[in-house]
């Protein structure tokens, strides 16, 4: 008998989410702003959904501003302020964290 | 590119979103941690756009929208003040939620693209996934867009609370369950509609009885969903990166929703169903006896601070409000000259989200092995000659150890009690979020300095 993909998934999804509880629990409070702002730049690898969705029927001229292609495209401007946005600004924040300089 | 090398591209986006993770388990990781974020969301992308493959008009746009995104998040990213940290990440949330919301119709308007089947006959399995995906991310937008207005101040951050409000939020979640159910039987696409809608509605309802203290727990939560979201789209769109990181973020969420609920002993449904706010008013009330308290300006704060061997800084919202932090610092480092020895302490639900303390120390300049939280700092109270408290109240309240009636009692709190004197630079006597007095303002020992925190620090820097 062969097995539904839809349970490979599955079995991804939820290994997935021991590895999310033992990885974050090991992250140190201090930098637990930081985990929020990447976590937000890491979820928008739901970008691959939009650019699939938006290039959809590419080549076909009619078909490139379908609705449902431009639904993709908004989606695509969203997700990438947050990428950027989200991953400049963990950036940001941890280029602050320094340990006690020896100079003073 | 086969299928199949594509899922393996897809597994190692992955993989590398899991090592940056990993990474913030230290500073010194950290950077590279986000590095390795950085170029799984590369090869996400590239290898997405290689699959499409037909590189014409549709591509052209794909550049400019991902170019205009990209540069508006650039900008939010360099423009943004460390203090606007905790709406900023509300604010992103809800782009999330949003993109999850677009996809999803995408998917569902043209799923033949997506090998979910054709419009009107999609997979049964495909419309489940796509429409919890497509609730749950719109439940994170209005969500996220409330508590954004909430912590930026545009909208009150006390709680709106309404009666029957549990019950139309119990009736509106069983009305989304029959309506997947009926989705799924009928394939009507005004059911899709209706679903994101009342999804939107839910967002709002969910988040308005919430108070402005309890945002840590807010934020974390949104982040949460905006992962199980992300997962949602996952399972429809068959992609292994996006199971691995909705999985990752939703469960990262949850744990920081679980510290913040933890940091102020109470349940997450507690929380959830606005509970501090209804009962605020009674105990405002009834402690309104005045007190003798010690009074103290800079000058007498500065002489303490001179003459002390140790010093714990306790900084709260309070410090975040002022901007207080740069001026914080050069205070210490005035201390430091003196030869005080001098060490912050944290709070996990001080500020407005997990960790909002920590950047804002950071971005002063503070060196993060100067920075303690909670549990390791605790018993140094004891020894310290004296507690700068900046901001924060409720985390210092010694009722939560003494006073079973007290609505923070069990909450965690930050011993500062102990220390041989206490400074609290606060505005006013006026209670803090959970409306208790603090009995620590009327102790000998303790020198009230009604001021803004920033003022104050500043004044005591002049006359070190």
């Amino acid at each position: 008998m062969e097995i539904d993909p839809f349970i490979f998934r599955l079995s991804i999804f939820i290994l997935s989410i021991f590895i999310g509880y033992y990885v974050v629990w090991s992250v140190t409070p201090s930098l637990h702003t930081p985990l929020m702002s990447v976590t937000n730049a890491i979820s928008s690898v739901i970008i691959v959904g939009a650019i699939i969705a938006a290039l959809a029927g590419d080549g076909d001229k009619e078909k490139i501003f379908d609705i449902a292609n431009i639904y993709g495209y908004l989606a695509i401007i969203l997700a990438a302020i947050n990428i950027f946005g989200g991953f400049l600004v963990t950036q940001r924040m941890l280029a602050m964290y320094k340990k006690k300089r020896k100079e003073k | 590119m086969s299928s199949n090398l594509l899922a393996v591209f897809y597994l190692i986006s992955g993989v590398l979103f899991i090592l940056a993770l990993r990474g913030l388990s230290s500073p010194e990781t950290s950077r590279r941690g986000n590095f390795f974020g950085i170029i799984g969301m590369t090869i996400a992308i590239f290898v997405t756009i290689l699959s499409v493959g037909n590189f014409s008009t549709g591509f052209i746009y794909l550049l400019v929208f991902l170019l205009i995104g990209g540069s508006i998040g650039a900008l939010i990213a360099f423009k943004i003040p460390m203090t606007a940290m905790p709406e900023l990440v509300a604010g992103f949330h809800s782009l999330v939620g949003l993109a999850a919301v677009f996809v999803a119709i995408s998917a569902f308007l043209n799923p033949t693209v997506f090998n979910l089947g054709i419009p009107g006959d999609i997979k049964i399995a495909s419309l489940i996934e796509m429409s919890l995906g497509a609730s749950i991310g719109a439940i994170t937008f209005t969500g996220s867009i409330i508590a954004f207005l909430k912590l930026r101040g545009i909208m009150s951050g006390s709680p709106i609370i309404f009666l029957g409000q549990h019950y139309l939020n119990l009736v509106l979640g069983i009305t989304l369950v029959s309506l997947i159910f009926y989705l799924c039987k009928t394939q009507i696409d005004t059911w899709f509609w209706t679903i994101i809608l009342i999804s939107f509605l839910v967002g709002v309802l969910l988040i308005i009885p919430i108070g402005g203290a309890d945002m840590p727990v807010v934020i974390s939560m949104l982040n949460s969903y905006s992962g199980w979201a992300a997962a949602g789209i996952g399972f429809t769109l068959e992609n292994t990166a996006l199971i691995i990181t909705g999985a990752l973020v939703g469960s990262s969420g949850a744990i920081l929703s679980y510290i913040m609920c933890k940091g102020m002993n109470r349940s997450f449904f507690n929380v959830i169903l606005g509970g501090w706010g209804a009962t605020d008013d009674k105990t405002k009330s009834t402690s309104k006896e005045q007190k003798p308290v010690k009074n103290g300006n800079a000058d007498d704060a500065a002489f303490l601070m001179k003459n002390a061997s140790s010093v714990i800084i306790v900084p709260g919202y309070g410090m975040a409000v002022a901007q207080a932090q740069h001026a914080l610092r050069e205070m210490v480092d005035s201390l430091k000259k003196n030869g005080v020895k001098v060490t912050y302490a944290i709070h996990p639900v001080a500020g407005r989200m997990p960790g909002h303390m920590n950047v804002l120390l950071a971005e002063a300049n503070v060196p993060y092995d100067e920075v303690f939280e909670l549990e390791e700092i605790n018993n140094d109270f004891a020894n310290c000659d004296v507690a700068y408290v900046i901001g924060a109240n409720d985390v210092t309240n010694p009722v939560a150890k003494t006073d079973p009636q007290s609505p923070i009692y069990g909450m965690p709190i930050l011993d500062v009690e102990k220390s041989k004197s206490v400074l609290f630079v606060k505005r006013s006597l006026s209670p803090g979020y959970a409306g208790i007095d603090n009995d620590l303002f009327y102790r000998d020992n303790t020198l009230m300095l009604f001021a803004d925190a920033k003022k104050m620090t500043e004044d005591i820097i002049k006359s070190l």
